[in-house]
């Protein structure tokens, strides 16, 4: 046997015996839970020891479930192996039926259906919907055709059909899209850059704001130079552009520091779940209080 | 050295990162914050609203991204409680109501439970459509909301009989870690309707820096990251328990709680770049004198 598989093994033998210990003192990885009129409520271990809460053996499933598929994909780290691949088909399995049940309940039933025959839907689907029409209601019958139309594409013959609602898709978002981006990014962002170059505040010149506003402004201009390749970028204008992918870099890199942060709150909260709610090695917000 | 830097396995740098993470954790080690510019900004678009101003919570984030927005949504949850101001929270996202429903849990009915559903805060639910569905609201919310996330008609909710669209809220306060969120937000509402729509946000480490762009003219305050999580929590803690001469809530610190690892971890990451540029440009140099 090779060492690397010895090692392996021992270590996770050893991690076994220890979770074995742990559980069978009770003392990681408990949910509790205080009965309501309908249903039940996450409680807190102080309401376990106050005798209005009790543990949830479903709860307590979910949080090991959560914890062995989170060291599943962490064992990526080392190298590809079967336990990273069975929670990664999970992960995206579940994701698929989750996005088809939401697209149902939320699109389908209320905005479809709800609207077509709105008594029927709230007869079985939604109580609290108006059972009365809308006065356009019929005009929820396009995107049912449409939505025909494109499952049509499914069908052995004539799934070309299905190019007419997926052209109308892509002209609408389009259009939406377009209005967005220049009112907000083109249009504003200009308007954004039009600021004085000499900034005064209280009838004083304001030094630090001035400066603030030649960099903005000598960037700005700086990085439209790179981007305008009409002109060689050679003599003045190849420096100007030259300091244009400065900024551009200094861009990036703290775009780069921002996505670390990111990146390292994940690792952190995943490392703080398994340590508090799963071994229970820490107690961070002071949940467990009263607990041996 | 030299020989052995150049031929690392990288598992080693990742056994690293988890110990630089794991480590801070462990000990429990916090840092001082001091809050920004942009903190403040989000701190006082709140603080300078009346008691019954309408604002709206937009939740667009999902348990993936909980660790790093979920303490500045509840810190947005509790000033907003503090303020008594009418919360009207939403989603576009569809694990967004279940985020909502944690706030409300973990913050409203916990600490403040004189506050009645319906009439201090209503939990208007997920809707499809993205930017689709900002677009509508901002002109007739009821066209697209019949019912609120318990399916509750919106003409029996007091706080709801009378709204018309978001144009009547006070604030909009955005919590996103992706699309739809505050880039659709500045889009379809701020940007369109400067003067009606007060539009703050918070948002993932890798959204920021495309967001800065939109300050302060249509996006008036930002928290970028667990790192602006943590200096708002310092205002609201600050404001609502230090003045008050009492302890705060350990769960209205999760933000600067993290920002330990992050510190530890920011650290071993500027060491690593540093160290792997000096072996490159000694590689470099050696293959200049081999040549």
């Amino acid at each position: 046997m090779k060492p690397e598989k010895t090692i392996s093994i021992v270590l996770v033998g050893l991690a076994v015996v220890y979770l074995a210990i742990r559980v069978s003192s009770g003392e990681m990885a408990t949910v509790y839970v205080q009965p309501l009129d309908v249903g039940e409520a996450p409680a807190q271990a102080s309401d376990y020891i106050a005798g209005t809460a009790f543990p949830s053996p479903s709860r307590t499933v979910g949080v090991w479930v959560a914890a062995l598929f989170t060291l599943f994909i962490f064992s990526f780290l080392y190298r590809d192996n079967v336990f990273y691949k069975f929670a990664e088909s999970v992960v995206i399995g579940v994701s698929a039926a989750y996005w088809m049940v939401v697209a149902f309940w939320t699109t389908i039933i209320p905005n479809l259906l709800g609207k077509l025959s709105p008594a029927w839907v709230r007869s079985w689907a939604m109580p609290g919907l108006s059972p009365e029409r809308e006065d356009t209601w019929y005009l929820y019958v396009i995107p049912l055709v449409l939505s025909v139309l494109l499952l049509w594409r499914l069908a052995p013959k004539g799934a070309w059909i299905a190019r007419w609602p997926l052209a109308f898709i892509i002209g609408t978002t389009a259009g939406l899209k377009l209005v967005g981006f220049i009112h907000a990014d083109f249009l504003g962002q200009i308007r954004a850059s039009i600021i004085p170059v000499i900034a005064m505040s209280a009838d004083s010149f304001d030094f630090w704001q001035t400066a603030k506003n030649l960099v903005l402004i000598a960037s700005i201009l700086a990085c439209l130079v790179y981007f305008f390749f009409s002109i060689e970028h050679r003599g003045v204008v190849g420096k100007v552009a030259r300091s244009g992918i400065w900024i551009l870099m200094i861009t990036f890199g703290a775009a780069f520091g921002y996505t670390v942060m990111g990146r390292i709150a994940l690792l952190a909260i995943r490392i703080e779940f398994l340590l508090d709610d799963w071994l229970w090695l820490i107690d961070p917000t002071a949940k467990r209080i009263g607990l041996s | 050295m030299y020989h052995f830097l150049s031929t690392l396995d990288r598992r080693w740098i990742f056994l690293l990162m988890g110990a630089a993470v794991t480590i801070p954790i462990l000990l429990e080690l916090q840092f001082p914050e001091e809050a920004t510019s942009l903190a403040h900004a989000v701190f006082n678009e709140i603080e300078q609203l009346e008691e019954g101003d309408p604002v709206l919570l937009a939740f667009d984030y999902d348990p993936a991204s909980e660790g790093e927005l979920g303490p500045m949504a509840t810190a947005f949850v509790r000033h907003c409680c503090e303020k008594k101001l009418k919360i009207y929270f939403i989603a576009l996202w569809p694990v967004g109501p279940q985020m909502i429903d944690d706030s409300i849990n973990r913050v409203i009915k916990t600490d403040f439970p004189d506050m009645v559903y319906g009439e201090d805060y209503v939990n208007l639910g997920f809707k499809p459509g993205n930017e689709g569905v900002i677009k509508v609201i901002v002109t007739d919310l009821k066209q697209l909301y019949s019912t609120d996330d318990r399916g509750t008609d919106l003409d029996q909710i007091p706080m709801c009989r009378d709204l018309v669209n978001i144009q009547s809220m006070d604030l909009v306060a955005e919590v996103s870690a992706g699309y739809p969120g505050v880039k659709e937000w500045v889009q379809y509402a701020a940007t369109p309707y400067p003067d009606q729509i007060r539009l703050v946000a918070g948002c993932t480490g890798v959204g920021a820096p495309l967001l800065y762009p939109y300050m302060p003219e249509q996006l008036k305050g930002l928290l970028g990251a667990i790192k602006g999580a943590a200096e708002y929590e310092k205002l609201v803690v600050d404001r609502y328990d230090r003045e008050a001469g009492r302890e705060p809530d350990l769960k209205y610190l999760e933000g600067k709680r993290r920002m330990g690892p992050q510190l530890v971890a920011h650290i071993l990451m500027v060491v690593l770049i540093v160290v792997g540029n000096i072996v490159f440009f000694v590689g470099r140099s050696r293959e200049g004198t081999n040549s």
